[in-house]
């Protein structure tokens, strides 16, 4: 905690009002000024106490506050180092040890998450019934059996899909792990989007997480681990521009050469990849594909760690605004957090619980068919919310609308997800023919999605079954 | 602890629930100060009432224990007026933050002290109706702190203070009375001598607030002027021309500098000083006036005009001069806001006078004003790590005061006195004035517990006759009380 950015908090309180916490609570010391003065009441010599750590977990990270605070405290910073030093001296009770342990050795491991797989399919029967006896045990053992979420058809996507078209660009693309996992669909209408858009797009197999979880629960050292090797990964894969669809790993990736400083040669390695958004690069890139109507009212929110911590709010909805047909509608109080932040949910399940049923109050209100973003974190928890109380919240990323724009699908593919089925690989997603480059493609030769024509957009999985 | 305070603690739990009581050191420390970090004292207890029902019983068992207390909002104000006692109790409000009603057909909206400012306008806007007084913290700003503040903002030109918008309160007495004063009462105006009293008369915890027709019209227009000077001409020229525009504020060079560094207001480059006319009102008097506030900044030298006609163009002025006191920190490692008023005529003289003081200091003023209504805020810039930095910023801050005075002015126009400008009161106030200002308030509070220490500089015991103090007062000697 550096005592020359705590030195920057001028006391205001701007930030307050943009805390979910001060909002839930209505306490000083959780709000990001309260928060801050802990931090300076620790680095003034006051030991860490277990209040302290108490206000510092509580805290989500959605950095609303960064973009309230007209003073440029680096909140964000600042909180990464009071988790570590949290991490470092504060010792926590056996049961919390245990499920961080716990959730620290699952979710940043695509591997061990397809091995829940078949646990999970026989959990989704019997979790309403267990759900009481998870509730007394732990309420975060509740809480994460709760979210978990449908166990999905499992897409494989080949390591180089051909850009459809003329060749505007080749990228690399970041699977992560939950989004891998657990929504292979945003995966793939990722893909598919680039490749329509004119990318060739390389998606390295192997991929671990990147850190993001763990730098944002203070493992600065493990994120550090997981950033190089992901830098390895798409080093070898030979790209200079890697395309992220979710937003808490878009963020932490672009943070990997402050992560990484410590040491030059890797931070100069991390400088050297650039790491943008999937809106924020299609907007950077500009359309070329032909958007297809898609007649329905979308409601669009805001993942934090897209709209706080990369700053971008405007390209998705540029994005989506561009679909013919599609009218957009804005979430009242978008700048607040759902209260899924990650892990929030499964380590502070209450205060999350009572943030997402605001928001899916707030969505609710909004009367969309469809709500739209950037992290599937979010929309599940809204979904979840809204479940609880015994609404229906139809949820789609980003990438997952504008694929259904481009391929010409009807609403319905979005409104109405098929259920899952066997494992199988997307016919839209055959392996470019290798090697990949050289000139640019005809539309009309060789597999992939630059198969077919263009202006009719015959190509794609589920329009084809 | 003393075991007396820990006595009050448990009683307060039984009152509040373990949740709404904070008696943890750390968590403590974090009440230290309000928006006005200068002043720090860490409260004895923290209590977090819910209703008016358990405001009452917690200022009663302290008017029963003789223990202080302090009431605090949202913590942002700029006098030190919620700094904790360290024998006493600090009453927040910030989880009492209901909007109870929206009257549109009788204008008005009643609500719960810690909703911010800003709130009111957001539930009255879709009924065309918005809460016309905007501190610039009013985001954040407690309607229960603007109560005690008598807080301005930018509009208070046309449109008035909190005290022109309050039509009626419920308060908690310092002796725990739950009392309703309204405007429309018959008799001495009450409701007038409660707001602005600073929460040395109570604490108020609802509040009935006249809600505003939004108008049809307005326009923002920013100017841009070489100098403060130029930019002074043209304010006493548009009020002299008989315009009352809803807002008038100016910026100087290094307020715009510091602006631009935290929200990149993009304001016209190479501006020695930007002057903000906001007009509203019927579209066709919103016409006239402004083209002849274009004409008076063409006049006065004005290099480049911009107007703003939608709500976006507007906020987007607006941005640089709402976020300019957090901005400074920007551009400096510590500040220091001051808030005096000078009768506008004096605006260049006073302004000359701080530039010769800054000069004297080496200390570096920026200057953020509500021009129209001659109310300044300049703010002293130092660093903190530097020595004798602090008392330097402190010395120049305050004689910008004796400044304001000496040119028929007062100490603070919207920000209070709080414990800051206490010791400032005898410059403006004569001992006779002081002395019939502490019957008022010994009319209310005559135990003292309500916010001690705070508007006067030295307070005495309520039932002391006024003039020079003679020995140790009998209460004092028996105990019963303590003199501060």
């Amino acid at each position: 905690m550096d005592p020359e950015l705590i030195k920057d908090c001028v006391h205001c309180g701007f930030c307050l009002p943009a805390c979910p916490t001060y909002t839930l609570w209505g306490e000083e010391m959780d709000s990001p000024r309260g928060r801050i003065h802990l931090m300076k009441q620790h680095v003034e010599g006051t030991p860490l106490t277990p209040e302290m750590a108490g206000h510092f977990d509580a805290c989500l990270g959605c950095m609303a506050c960064v973009t309230a605070c007209p003073s440029g405290v680096k909140y964000d910073v600042l909180i990464e180092s009071a988790r570590a030093e949290v991490e470092r001296v504060h010792e926590r009770p056996p049961a919390d040890r245990a499920f961080r342990a716990l959730v620290f050795s699952l979710f940043p491991y695509p591997r061990r998450l397809r091995a829940l797989r078949l646990p999970l399919r026989l959990a989704e029967r019997i979790t309403p019934r267990l759900r009481p006896l998870l509730e007394r045990l732990d309420p975060r053992l509740a809480a994460m059996a709760e979210l978990a979420p449908p166990v999905a058809r499992p897409i494989w996507l080949p390591p180089r899909i051909a850009a459809r078209g003329r060749r505007r660009a080749v990228v690399g693309m970041l699977t992560g792990c939950v989004q891998a996992e657990f929504f292979p669909r945003v995966n793939a209408a990722t893909a598919r989007v680039l490749a329509m858009e004119g990318c060739d797009v390389v998606i390295p197999p192997g991929q671990g997480c990147c850190g993001a979880l763990s730098v944002h629960s203070g493992r600065a050292e493990e994120a550090a681990r997981f950033a190089r090797r992901t830098i390895e990964t798409f080093e070898r894969a030979g790209v200079d521009t890697v395309i992220v669809n979710a937003a808490g790993c878009g963020s932490s990736t672009k943070e990997y050469a402050e992560l990484l400083s410590a040491d030059p040669a890797w931070a100069g390695r991390a400088g050297a990849l650039r790491f943008l958004d999937f809106a924020e690069f299609l907007a950077e890139l500009g359309p070329a594909a032909e958007r297809h109507p898609l007649p329905m009212t979308v409601a669009y929110h805001d993942a934090c760690h897209l709209a706080h911590a990369q700053g971008i709010r405007a390209q998705p909805r540029a994005l989506l605004g561009a679909v013919p047909g599609l009218e957009l509608r804005e979430v009242p109080d978008a700048a607040m957090c759902c209260g899924s932040a990650g892990t929030y949910n499964l380590f502070q399940p209450e205060a999350a619980r009572e943030l997402g049923d605001r928001k899916a109050e707030q969505v609710l209100t909004v009367g969309a068919d469809l709500l739209v973003s950037a992290n599937p974190g979010c929309t599940m928890q809204i979904a979840s919310a809204a479940r609880r109380h015994g609404e229906h919240v139809q949820v789609a990323h980003t990438a997952e609308v504008l694929d259904a724009s481009l391929r010409a699908l009807s609403p319905k593919t979005l409104t109405r997800p098929p259920k899952p089925s066997t494992p199988r690989s997307d016919p839209s997603l055959e392996p470019a023919p290798i090697p990949a480059s050289g000139p640019a493609l005809d539309p009309a030769s060789g597999p992939g999605p630059g198969r077919g024509d263009a202006g009719t957009g015959t190509v794609g999985g589920e329009r084809a079954r | 602890m003393t075991p007396a305070l820990a006595g009050l603690a448990g009683r307060l739990k039984t009152i509040l629930g373990p949740g709404g009581v904070i008696t943890d050191p750390v968590r403590l420390r974090t009440y230290e100060c309000d928006g006005l970090a200068y002043h720090r004292a860490t409260p004895a207890i923290v209590v977090l009432p819910e209703t008016t029902e358990q405001v009452a019983a917690v200022v009663r068992a302290c008017d029963e224990t003789g223990t202080p207390f302090v009431a605090r909002g949202s913590g942002t104000g700029l006098s030190g007026g919620a700094l904790p006692r360290t024998d006493g109790v600090l009453i927040v409000t910030s989880r009492m933050r209901r909007i109870i009603e929206i009257d549109v057909a009788g204008r008005r909206a009643v609500v719960e002290p810690g909703v911010t400012n800003l709130a009111i306008t957001e539930a009255a806007r879709p009924y065309g109706y918005y809460y016309a007084p905007d501190p610039s913290s009013q985001q954040i700003c407690s309607i229960g702190g603007n109560v005690a503040e008598n807080s301005g903002g930018a509009h208070c030109l046309k449109y008035g203070f909190t005290v022109n918008h309050v039509l009626a309160i419920e308060l908690v007495a310092p002796d725990g009375e739950i009392v309703r004063l309204d405007a429309a009462d018959p008799g001495y105006d009450l409701l007038g001598a409660f707001i602005g009293s600073e929460g040395t008369l109570g604490i108020a915890t609802k509040i009935t607030v006249r809600l505003s027709r939004a108008p049809e019209v307005v326009t923002t227009l920013l100017a841009a002027f070489r100098d403060v000077e130029a930019g002074g001409r043209a304010v006493s020229a548009i009020i002299g021309a008989g315009i009352v525009p809803a807002a008038i504020e100016m910026m100087d060079a290094l307020a715009i500098e510091a602006a631009e560094a935290a929200v990149r207001c993009d304001y016209p480059p190479g501006a020695g000083a930007v002057l903000i006319v906001e007009l509203d009102g019927p579209s066709a008097e919103v016409a006239h006036q402004f083209a002849q506030v274009d004409r008076i900044c063409r006049d006065c030298e004005a290099f480049e005009l911009r107007v703003a006609d939608d709500p976006a163009e507007r906020a987007a002025i607006w941005k640089g001069r709402k976020s300019a006191f957090a901005a400074v920190g920007r551009i400096s490692p510590a500040y220091l806001v001051q808030d005096g008023v000078v009768p506008r005529t004096s605006l260049p003289a006073v302004l000359a006078g701080i530039e010769k003081l800054s000069a004297r200091y080496g200390i570096r003023v920026a200057n953020v004003f509500h021009a129209g209504d001659g109310n300044l805020h300049p703010l002293v810039l130092f660093d903190d790590t530097e020595e004798g930095a602090g008392e330097r910023a402190e010395r120049v801050s305050s004689e910008i005061l004796d400044l304001c005075i000496s040119h028929g002015g007062s100490i603070t126009g919207e920000h209070g006195v709080g414990v800051d400008k206490s010791r400032y009161m005898p410059k403006m106030f004569t001992a006779e004035d002081l002395d019939t200002m502490q019957l008022v308030r010994c009319a209310f509070d005559p135990k003292g517990l309500s916010n001690p220490g705070k508007i006067f500089p030295t307070p005495r015991l309520c039932g002391e006759v006024p003039g020079v103090r003679k020995g140790v007062h009998p209460l004092v000697a028996s105990g019963e009380a303590e003199q501060f």
